[in-house]
């Protein structure tokens, strides 16, 4: 007996499920039954679910009985002119919603070519094994696997226009190109999304050639130019935000140009961008860690009496600064109430991000490089028209990756920009390459690609010819001026005396275990107690009991609070040891220290 | 060359090496002086070779054979097919070597045969001989008489001839049970009365029984190398091996340490823990220097039992307090120390790296000493 369950609650047995979920989904294709209920048996579980419930994942599939679709010409020429539409197709039973459950029993073609007995689906179009972000790579078929994984992956991170409401919009941080532009060689998925509206890239002029060196290892050259002709400039907005809370006891925060005499006050300098009301205006140009919004809080942790002090003691100081490393200038400023009813201010900066040495570019087919050489563009080399290369590729990116979809892609969008008008190509519905070589052919141009080039600073012919064409590239959120960083000396945390982490906090760089290894298998022993010292601290270890002195500066004496002696010896050592120390002091382990005399 | 010379020699170059250069120089006809320029130039060459003092050997060694493991992850090779077996092989074994377990995944032995049986009958025999073959192999169906506590194994009926020596190495066996034979049917039974569920378990130690064969041996492959024929195995037990007589003994060779160690001795087993690792390396197409083996395999020795090389071996017993705390059971050593009143000399890396002071490596390894009588 199998166990019936609907919804997952059991309802009773069954003899024969087989036969069973057979009839029910017979009477479903009949319309007998609501199209949107799913049978299935699973064999290995001698169980079968009837599922009726919302939030399943379905997806319809073609019915196929005695492989043979049950969808046909007649029924594409009905749709077609208009006579059918799809709910006419579920209605019918040609094409049925399975689950997840009920996927389990069926056996589902690719393509109608490998329809065989066995098979009880079909899928509407091999494109649907892709989503979204890969159904956006033009020529996937023609590229290896993880090549596709790559670019589907880039295209997410690509800058564009993501949204067309962006100045109305207080994203914490939100990256919007400047001149974007619709694909030329574009998928069905193109239209679908309506690229046209959101694009993610510019379509360039690329040249596979290698150029000096610079563009070996996924480096790129960019044309001059083309980068002051608006090629990848891109604007970074950023939200600040503050509110002017309240507090118990009738306190609040005041926002406006804090007073001299405030705790924490900054100097008449810091807060020169700020208005009467205390807010920078739209279009002043600042810099990192000025000061955007001036705000004044109370005193946290008052005493008992302490608040009854007024004035400015009682004031710290709590101006927004602009983010460490970044520069600006203040595109707007929203001025409106919180839930609580408070002053809430957003200010957006906005910073125009030119493409510069090491920012992160990508085509759609997995092929990411960095910027390498910035070239003028009358020493860049040029065809016999006149085109200059935007970009030049390093050809060999090229055998190891095999991404033959790049390639395909540049000859269609060159045919394509000389035919004046973009061209769809679909995953596994490609256009075919005789086809575009052929209308290459008939504007005439050679049909693989390939042109003849002159150097730019001589004019000589170069003794190859250049495969030359049009490819879609995108700048990719990875650029360099938001993550170049430095410091030599800076902050540390509390705890542990060591410089702090992460460029937000002017961190440092951590000297890790392997680099300490290797300078130890150098042998330089100095050098290495030098790049550990940044917690070095000097303290006094009492001769008597080996616990660490107390040294009193103001009275300029040395004296251990454990045994009173006075006796102490000078000690070097990090503060993280000390930290050790303490600690085992805590869990009663007595951590004796020895000084040696010299 | 004068006497006085060559003794100064010999005390810096082993002796190989000057064995090694008088077998050159009778061969080229050298003469005196020309052998003691070239004894010198040897000497020059060896001498630059070794290690300065204050060289961190360990580090470096260490260095040099963990990056080319991280290359390992990443390009596992399998050798698919190849012999009819699975050995592991990389980086999964080269841990089970640092490690010293005292099983490996897959332990095998390479077993050469002596002259007069080196030949593909002799040795196909000898495969077949010392493979292990438990009583479950040649048994057609077992039932269990509850009404008598007894278990009845069917044996096939293609063993006929050795119906008879099965039931006497059972009886051998298993002293405590009593077994009647009745042609192919051997009754399994005890005197005393017991549960069907102790039955049960006489069941599955009688069927699991070795009849013959050397006890872990579970495969013996046989093929072709040059001249030899070589029979190699899936299961070590190199102990029961040695004591077969048509083994050449001296080339048999089996990739668990730890029998080496408990049959031939420590020297043996470091030579053996030397070639794993070297042949491991090799199969991947890396190469490091034998050097930094033998380092560490020196250390896994140097006990005179094998030590792995984690926590519980040679990283456990390091004399420091703070660097044994830093690695790993920070807890266990700490508590350990102070409850016996342990002390921490700082004379190691680690211990002085964490207190920031300079460690006695390289260049702060030598301090300077004034002579002060000498003005």
């Amino acid at each position: 007996m199998t166990e019936v369950f609907m919804d997952g609650r059991f309802v009773g047995e069954t003899k024969n499920a087989e036969s069973l979920v057979e009839k029910l989904r017979e009477l479903r294709r009949s319309n007998k039954i609501p199209d949107q209920v799913n049978f299935s048996y699973l064999t290995h579980q001698d169980t079968m679910f009837i599922n009726t419930n919302g939030g399943r994942a379905r997806r319809p599939l073609i019915i196929v009985e005695n492989g043979t679709p049950k969808l046909t010409s007649k029924h594409m020429e009905d749709i077609e002119k208009g006579v059918k539409k799809w709910s006419d197709l579920i209605r019918e039973g040609v094409i049925e919603y399975l689950d997840a459950e009920e996927e389990e029993n069926a056996y589902v073609a690719l393509r109608p070519a490998d329809i065989t007995k066995e098979h009880t689906h079909l899928e509407l179009d091999p494109t649907v094994i892709l989503g979204i972000s890969t159904s956006l790579i033009p020529f996937p078929e023609f590229n290896r696997g993880d090549r596709v994984n790559f670019g589907s992956k880039m295209v997410g991170q690509s800058i564009g226009l993501f949204l067309l409401n962006f100045l109305r919009r207080v994203d914490t941080k939100s990256n919007i190109m400047v001149y974007p532009q619709a694909p030329i060689v574009k998928t069905h998925m193109h239209d679908i999304i309506n690229t046209e509206d959101h694009p993610g890239g510019q379509n360039l002029i690329i040249g596979i050639m290698s150029y000096k060196g610079f563009n070996m290892e996924d480096g790129v050259i960019i044309n001059k130019a083309s980068i002051e002709r608006g090629l990848f400039w891109s604007y970074l907005f950023r939200t600040y935000e503050t509110e002017e809370k309240r507090y118990m006891g009738g306190q609040e925060d005041v926002i406006g140009i804090p007073e001299p005499g405030v705790r924490g006050y900054g100097g008449e300098d810091v807060y020169k961008h700020l208005s009467e009301d205390g807010i920078a205006d739209p279009e002043t140009e600042v810099t990192s860690e000025q000061i955007i919004i001036g705000k004044t809080s109370p005193l946290r942790f008052l005493g008992s009496l302490d608040q009854f002090i007024t004035g400015l003691e009682n004031v710290r100081e709590t101006s927004i600064k602009l983010r460490h490393g970044e520069n600006g200038i203040v595109d707007r400023v929203f001025l409106t109430e919180s839930n609580d009813g408070n002053k809430l201010i957003k200010l957006v900066i906005r910073d125009l991000k030119r493409p510069e040495l090491g920012d992160k570019v990508a085509s759609r087919h997995g092929q990411k490089g960095v910027i390498g050489l910035i070239v003028p563009q009358e020493d860049m080399p040029f065809t016999k028209d006149g085109i200059i290369p935007d970009l030049l590729f390093n050809p060999l990116g090229i055998p190891s990756r095999m991404t033959m979809g790049k390639l395909l892609e540049i000859i269609a969008a060159k045919m394509a920009s000389l035919e004046g008008k973009s061209i769809i190509s679909p995953p596994f519905h490609s256009i075919p390459e005789s086809e575009l070589r052929e209308k290459l052919k008939s504007f005439g141009f050679s049909d693989d690609g390939r042109e003849n080039l002159y150097v730019g600073e001589t004019g000589t012919k170069f003794q190859e010819r250049i495969f030359i064409g049009s490819v879609f590239y995108q700048k990719l959120d990875h650029l360099v001026s938001n993550k170049i960083h430095a410091r030599s000396r800076g902050p540390t945390t509390l705890l542990t005396k060591q410089p702090t982490e992460g460029k937000a906090k002017r961190g440092g760089l951590r000297l890790g275990e392997m680099e300490k290894d290797a300078l130890i298998a150098h042998g330089s022993s100095l050098l290495l107690k030098e790049r550990l010292d940044s917690d070095r601290a000097k303290l006094f270890v009492c001769k008597t009991c080996g616990l660490f002195s107390v040294e009193d500066r103001a009275k300029n004496k040395v004296y251990c609070a454990v045994c009173g002696d006075s006796k102490a010896t000078p000690v070097e050592i990090s503060y993280a040891f000390k930290l050790l120390l303490d600690e085992l002091k805590s869990m009663l382990i007595y951590p004796k220290i020895v000084v040696k005399e010299e | 060359m004068s006497q006085k010379s060559q003794k100064e020699y010999e005390t810096i170059l082993p002796e190989e090496m000057i064995r090694e250069i008088d077998r050159v120089s009778k061969l080229k006809k050298f003469d005196e002086k020309k052998r003691e320029k070239l004894t010198k130039e040897v000497q020059k060459v060896y001498l630059n070779s070794a290690f300065e003092p204050g060289e961190a050997v360990g580090i470096i060694a260490a260095q040099s054979i963990s990056e080319p493991a991280t290359q390992m992850t990443m390009r596992t090779y399998h050798f698919a097919g190849s012999a009819g077996m699975q050995i592991t092989l990389g980086l999964p074994r080269l841990i089970e070597v640092f490690d010293a377990r005292k099983e490996p995944t897959t332990p095998t032995m390479t077993i050469y045969l002596k002259k007069e049986f080196n030949d593909q009958k002799n040795s196909e025999k000898i495969a077949k001989k010392i493979k292990e073959k438990r009583l479950k192999g040649f048994v057609e169906s077992v039932s269990l008489d509850l009404t008598n506590k007894v278990v009845k194994i069917k044996l096939k009926p293609e063993y006929e001839k050795k119906f008879e020596k099965i039931t006497e190495i059972l009886k051998l066996k298993f002293k405590k049970y009593k077994m009647m034979r009745r042609h192919s049917v051997i009754d399994v039974s005890v005197e005393d009365d017991i549960e069907i569920k102790e039955l049960q378990r006489i069941k599955k130690k009688v069927l699991e029984s070795i009849i013959s064969g050397i006890p872990k041996i579970t495969n013996t492959v046989v093929f072709n190398e040059g001249k030899d024929w070589v029979i190699r195995t899936l299961g070590s037990n190199f102990e029961k091996l040695v004591k077969i007589e048509e083994i050449d003994f001296y080339r048999s060779y089996t990739n668990n340490i730890h029998e080496v160690a408990e049959t031939l001795g420590i020297e043996a087993a470091r030579s053996v823990l030397l070639s794993e690792l070297n042949s491991i390396l090799e199969q991947q197409g890396l190469e490091v220097d034998k050097r930094h083996l033998t380092l560490i395999v020196d250390i896994m020795t140097f006990e005179g039992a094998i030590e792995a090389v984690g926590r519980y071996g040679v990283a456990g017993s390091k004399a420091s307090i703070l660097t044994r705390a830093g690695f790993e059971e920070t807890v266990k050593h700490l508590v350990r120390a102070s409850v016996r009143n342990e002390a921490d000399n700082f004379n190691g890396l680690f211990e002085n790296i964490m207190v920031n002071q300079q460690i006695p490596v390289g260049t702060g390894m030598f301090d300077l000493i004034v002579r002060m009588e000498d003005e």
